[in-house]
């Protein structure tokens, strides 16, 4: 009965549930050595030595970085952007997006190709950090397991 | 009993037994899907369905805008047809202008998110916690300070520790005790326009207190004018009489001038040397506190200061007011030990433990799961945290002192400034002393999730329920719940 029951715990769990088991996250805080931008720390987190190079992590991580900052920065098109939007009353807001958020999707693009080419294959999961209110980039490792619908 | 079908059956039947309980509910319906507002931890008011955002308290707000209107109405009925006669017609046009420009930014400063944080997942919490612990090594008889320092373009800056938002705030960042929010680059919180005045809403502020000191002026002079022109044909006291609402609004501006103007002069001084309300308060950069103390934040030159405070590119809302609470998140397993929940030997001790509770609960057939409601009801959260098995947990911490909330976001609470209103601090212990309930889900030996904290007191022979945010609770009870829900069913 005991195995019955758990076999069928079991299907229902391959059919329902065809995702590895997550093993842990480790999260990058962010960097404030710069001040208040959006930075994220390169420091090669010790959990992820067995399964990625710290090479490829630190690119992701810089990447990311250069990015945030290209979305923050302060320059001639972003106070043409402020100025024109002051005199439309935010109203040119409801037409077209901020910079801001084009490079935001752009990141989002990013991720999941970085993702799909190369923490996936290994296991990992990278979270967009606007998920996680800028705050952190989450990385979930899943299990290594020899289940068929495991990756 | 065979497969397939049959165990879905079961699922549903089994549900069914439980009369009237809220856990079908969640489980069965699958529309209409909750936004993320409607369980904003924080204490705050959304209206339209999300899209406005605005402090608990909103009866100043009222007054401002009262104020407001009836000032340019009494304006705009009595005294612009005079002036309009006698000087020219532009002046209604220049005061219809300045008064909608000053509508206009009101709302958006009111409405708008002001840069709130959303406050930590379980799964950071637990991660911050443990590093805290590494760092500190023993837990020692006092907690520890939680403060971490960073060297910003020379200068040492601390970053505190948030126990409600359970993260370590960012530079600037401040917790507001009115709306029980982390705010970056918080300024203050204003009663005046009913919500805090933040890193996203600052420029609206300004640009608010600027036009209204224009408009103020402006009412205040013409009304003037136009009292002193009719008094020249008609007598002063005929004029008064003639125009009763002019001598209402020029008391309104008279008083109103000084603040506001003063007001925006001071702002004008914050943005140009690239300060918040709250550091000039509290004296963050002044030179008097040493002699190499200086502001990391500014360009250097006013121009740059105030191009990047008002131009500047407008961040997004961190807290995706409108998004759906996703119920199918990736987090299956409990934060940060990462027990996986099905199919490996470590769960089915978590799974028997887990199982107990529910069959008792189906005896006793009271509602196990009770849908968030409002993810604001931290009172709720602290006193069920309190009850039951919580007490018996090993904390990973000591028992809170008193002297912990000190530092906390009350240092910086104690310093915020608000505009002529009392502070007053709304932070009872009792919360804090819940928040280090709280803050070892790890230690918890049942899976999490099952079992919600935002349930009344009355459920407190449920397990802990340590998940904070209501957002993934949903999610993860789900889970939980199918799962135990089938071995139970057998």
């Amino acid at each position: 009965m005991t195995s019955w029951m758990e076999s069928q715990v079991e299907t229902h769990s391959l059919q329902d549930f065809q995702r590895p088991a997550v093993s842990s996250k480790v999260f990058i805080q962010r960097d404030y050595s710069s001040g208040t931008i959006c930075k994220f720390q390169t420091k090669f987190p010790s959990e992820l030595e067995s399964r990625l190079d710290k090479q490829q992590f630190e690119e992701t991580i810089q990447t990311l970085n250069n990015l945030y900052a290209e979305a923050e920065k302060l320059g001639g098109s972003s106070y043409l952007e402020g100025c024109l939007a002051c005199l439309t009353a935010y109203t040119v807001f409801l037409c077209m997006e901020t910079h801001y958020e084009k490079v935001l999707k752009k990141i989002a693009r990013y991720i999941r190709d970085q993702n799909e080419k190369i923490y996936a294959p290994r296991g990992l999961l990278l979270t967009d950090p606007i998920e996680r209110g800028l705050r952190v980039v989450e990385i979930t490792i899943f299990e290594d397991r020899n289940i068929g619908s495991a990756r | 009993m065979h497969l397939g079908e049959s165990t879905r059956e079961c699922e549903y039947s089994q549900i069914s037994t439980r009369s009237s309980t809220p856990m079908e509910t969640p489980y069965k319906k699958k529309t209409p899907k909750k936004r993320k507002w409607e369980t904003f931890p924080g204490r705050n008011r959304f209206y339209c369905d999300g899209r406005i955002m605005m402090a608990k308290q909103t009866g100043v707000f009222y007054l401002t805008l009262v104020l407001i209107l009836v000032t340019c109405g009494l304006f705009f009925t009595f005294d612009c047809w005079f002036l309009a006669e006698q000087l020219t017609p532009i002046i209604p046009v220049i005061g219809a202008v300045l008064f909608l420009f000053v509508i206009g930014t009101l709302l958006r400063t009111s409405f708008s998110d002001p840069g709130v944080l959303p406050r930590a997942t379980p799964d950071e919490a637990a991660d911050l916690e443990r590093q805290i612990d590494v760092a500190n090594g023993s837990t020692g008889y006092r907690p520890p300070p939680r403060t971490k320092e960073v060297v910003i373009n020379g200068q040492t800056v601390k970053l505190k520790y948030c126990f409600t938002c359970k993260i370590f705030r960012p530079p600037r960042a401040s917790h507001c005790s009115l709306c029980d929010n982390c705010v970056e680059r918080f300024d203050h919180h204003c009663p005046w326009v009913g919500n805090c005045v933040g890193k996203r809403n600052y420029r609206f502020f300004y640009m608010f207190i600027l036009s209204l000191s224009f408009l103020t002026v402006f009412i205040f002079a013409f009304v003037i004018t136009h009292i002193i022109l009719n008094s020249q044909r008609i007598g002063f006291l005929s004029a008064l009489k003639d125009s009763p609402a002019s001598v209402l609004e020029v008391v309104v501006c008279f008083f109103s001038v000084w603040s506001i103007v003063g007001l925006s002069g001071f702002h004008t001084y914050l943005i140009s040397s690239n300060q918040t309300t709250n550091e000039d308060i509290k004296g963050s950069w002044s030179s008097k506190r040493s002699k190499d103390n200086y502001n990391p934040y500014s360009y250097g030159n006013i121009f740059t200061n105030c191009c990047a405070a008002l131009c500047g590119p407008l961040p997004p809302s961190l807290i995706d007011r409108r998004g759906f609470i996703q119920s199918d998140a990736p987090q299956l397993a409990p934060p940060t030990n990462g027990l996986p929940m099905y199919g490996s030997t470590q769960s089915q001790q978590s799974h028997k433990v887990a199982t107990t509770p529910l069959l008792q609960q189906q005896q006793s057939s009271e509602p196990v799961i009770l849908s968030p409601e409002n993810g604001a009801s931290l009172p709720g959260r602290a006193s069920l945290a309190l009850g039951g098995p919580c007490t018996s947990l090993p904390l990973g911490q000591p028992t809170p002192p008193a002297s912990t909330p000190s530092l906390s976001c009350h240092e910086a609470t104690d310093l915020l400034p608000i505009h002529g209103h009392p502070h007053n601090h709304s932070h009872p212990l009792q919360e804090q002393l819940a928040h280090h309930h709280f803050l070892t889900p790890e230690e918890v030996p049942s899976p999490p999730g099952m079992l919600h904290c935002g349930s009344p007191l009355g459920h407190s022979h449920t397990m802990q329920g340590s998940f904070y945010n209501p957002a993934s609770q949903d999610s993860l009870h789900e889970d939980s719940v199918r799962g135990l829900v089938k071995l139970s069913s057998v």
